[in-house]
């Protein structure tokens, strides 16, 4: 076989096909958003909603720019040494990454891989809103997520996705520990569990927490959401195969089973324990699967990827339960869901890995010995302890300098109303007439005075 | 004059709107309210803590009626909205000292 001279220009190395998938793909992640809002805003209490919804568009708008401005370089940028850091200057702002000739071999521009990353940075800090609901000032939430994306998602990102190549430094878990983690088990699903834990430690239970029934207000947003999340998450998972080939296609089929195994698992748990399958357990089931196959995906075969979300599905659903014998409000289940789902997949690699896959590894199961399972034990345990720590230490920082928590008073009354001046339902039968309890109108504050 | 006063359950609410028609009762006012009685609320399951609310849904009637229609009204409505089981609601009668109506300026037997 004769191979070509080696005088590709950077430019020519473009697939089209491939851009056109990243391109569709970071669509539908950022789709995640709003299901993200509408899968916790529909869980919250009906005087909470809007907040809760506020804080994961307060992360897409701020996480995006801090991203673009200098995450993109912590997390991607040629390594600073032992594998820790990207070096903060060398893409900060992306301006370096307009010119075609900064592709190098990338099949697809570079400038678009650090928008799809950047995004699930957004997913991931926006997904440790849940472990603080109804009661998390929304100023501090923010400045919160910014220091978050660069003292914790950017380095766990780095460790766990940057691949080193000729000319590129990459970081530690993936290319000196060999952990495989295809989509963020680890850096999204356990790196938001654990730092939503530390939030729900720092900040305390809300009042009535364990008295209350504090019920959801609308589960027709929570399935909705749900729905929106699993559409996002072919995105997530089939676009980290960074190519539009059979890679991406195996990874999409194993997307698609998980969530159907996920809430398959979960309803049979609950209909076993409790007597009744319930539309939030589905929901909930579906994300748990989900989440487990986030960083398999790359490593399962169907049937394997059925297993693993199952399996998720039901140790998820029992798993939530424990936040009231440890009188922890971790209030929409960030860890019960995302840190106990993480590992369930991330492990899960480690024991049914199949090296017909397109991440090529053999786990226990298919003959590949208990090396794989120990990186990836490695790779889970590091995350969760680092962003655990991390964010404990970034929350009780703001609660001392800003206060991170509303009044007990507000809490109470509502968050929504106290923070955003706004109440989400108006769903009173005269609504917008003149009449009781509608309130007069003032288009200009100064009128009033 | 007497307010007749029902609390119901919600899907015998039809039932009693129609059998008060054909009696003759002209008008009510209905709203959906919630509140418990001996049967306690019900238990709820949201990822499998189970929550026991202590409201239940339901219909309040509000009709005035002369004093001689009262029993009726009460026996109709007692009757219709009866299923035996607990929960069935209260049905009570208080007196009531004026009615006008708002258009005419009608008074009292000639205001219901």
């Amino acid at each position: 076989m004769t191979t070509a001279p080696v005088t590709v220009l950077a430019a020519t190395a473009l697939d089209s096909g491939n851009t056109a998938w990243l391109l569709a793909a970071s669509a539908l992640v950022l789709v995640m958003a709003p299901g993200l809002a509408l899968f916790y805003g529909g869980m919250v209490r009906s005087k909470s909603v809007l907040n809760m919804m506020m804080m994961t568009f307060g992360s897409l708008a701020v996480i995006s720019i801090v991203w673009v401005l200098v995450g993109y370089s912590l997390a991607f940028g040629d390594d600073l040494g032992l594998g820790l850091l990207g070096d903060p200057r060398q893409y900060a702002g992306l301006g370096q990454l307009m010119g075609e000739q900064a592709n190098g071999t990338s099949t697809v521009p570079v400038i678009l891989v650090a928008v799809f990353q950047g995004l699930f940075c957004v997913i991931t800090g926006a997904l440790v809103s849940g472990a603080i609901a109804d009661r998390a000032r929304f100023g501090a939430w923010l400045v919160f997520v910014t220091v978050w994306t660069l003292v914790v998602y950017a380095p766990v990102a780095h460790w766990v996705f940057d691949r080193s190549a000729p000319g590129h430094h990459g970081g530690w878990l993936l290319n000196r520990v060999g952990l495989v983690d295809f989509a963020g088990g680890t850096a999204v699903e356990i790196c938001s569990g654990a730092s939503g834990l530390a939030l729900a430690v720092v900040l305390g239970r809300r009042v009535g927490f364990g008295r209350d029934p504090m019920r959801p207000h609308n589960l027709t947003l929570v399935m909705l959401g749900a729905g929106l999340l699993w559409f996002g998450w072919f995105g997530f998972n089939a676009g980290s195969a960074a190519g539009a080939g059979q890679g991406a296609a195996v990874v999409f089929t194993d997307t698609l089973l998980a969530g159907a195994a996920g809430a398959l698992g979960w309803l049979l748990l609950e209909r076993l324990r409790d007597a009744h399958a319930t539309s939030l357990g589905a929901a909930s089931g579906m994300v748990a699967g989900l989440v487990a196959i986030t960083p398999s995906c790359g490593s399962l075969s169907p049937i394997g990827a059925i297993t693993v979300a199952a399996v998720a599905g039901v140790v998820c659903a029992l798993a939530v339960g424990l936040k009231y014998r440890l009188r922890l409000d971790d209030s929409l289940d960030v860890v019960g869901v995302h840190l106990v789902g993480g590992l369930v997949g991330t492990l899960g690699v480690g024991v049914l890995a199949t090296a017909a896959a397109p991440t090529g590894v053999d786990g226990l199961l298919h003959g590949g010995g208990a090396g794989q399972l120990g990186r990836q034990l490695v790779g889970a345990g590091v995350v969760l302890v680092y962003a655990f720590t991390m964010s404990g230490i970034i929350g009780l920082a703001l609660q001392r300098l800003m206060g991170f928590r509303v009044d007990e008073e507000h809490e109470v009354s509502g968050i929504d109303l106290v923070v955003h001046a706004e109440t989400a339902y108006d769903l009173h039968s005269t609504a917008g007439a003149r009449s009781a309890g509608t309130g007069v109108l003032h288009i200009h504050r100064e009128e009033r005075r | 004059m007497k307010l007749v006063t029902a609390v119901i359950k919600p899907h015998k609410w039809e039932d009693v709107r129609e059998a008060l028609e054909t009696f003759g009762v002209t008008g009510m006012t209905v709203s959906e309210v919630s509140g418990y009685g001996r049967q306690k609320g019900h238990t709820e399951v949201y990822r499998g803590a189970e929550y026991d609310i202590a409201l239940v849904p339901k219909i309040r009637l509000e009709i005035v009626v002369d004093d001689a229609d009262a029993a009726d009204v009460v026996g109709i409505v007692t009757k219709t909205a009866q299923t035996g089981r607990i929960g069935d609601g209260k049905v009570w009668v208080s007196p009531v000292e004026t009615v006008v109506r708002v258009r005419t300026g009608d008074r009292d037997g000639a205001a219901i």
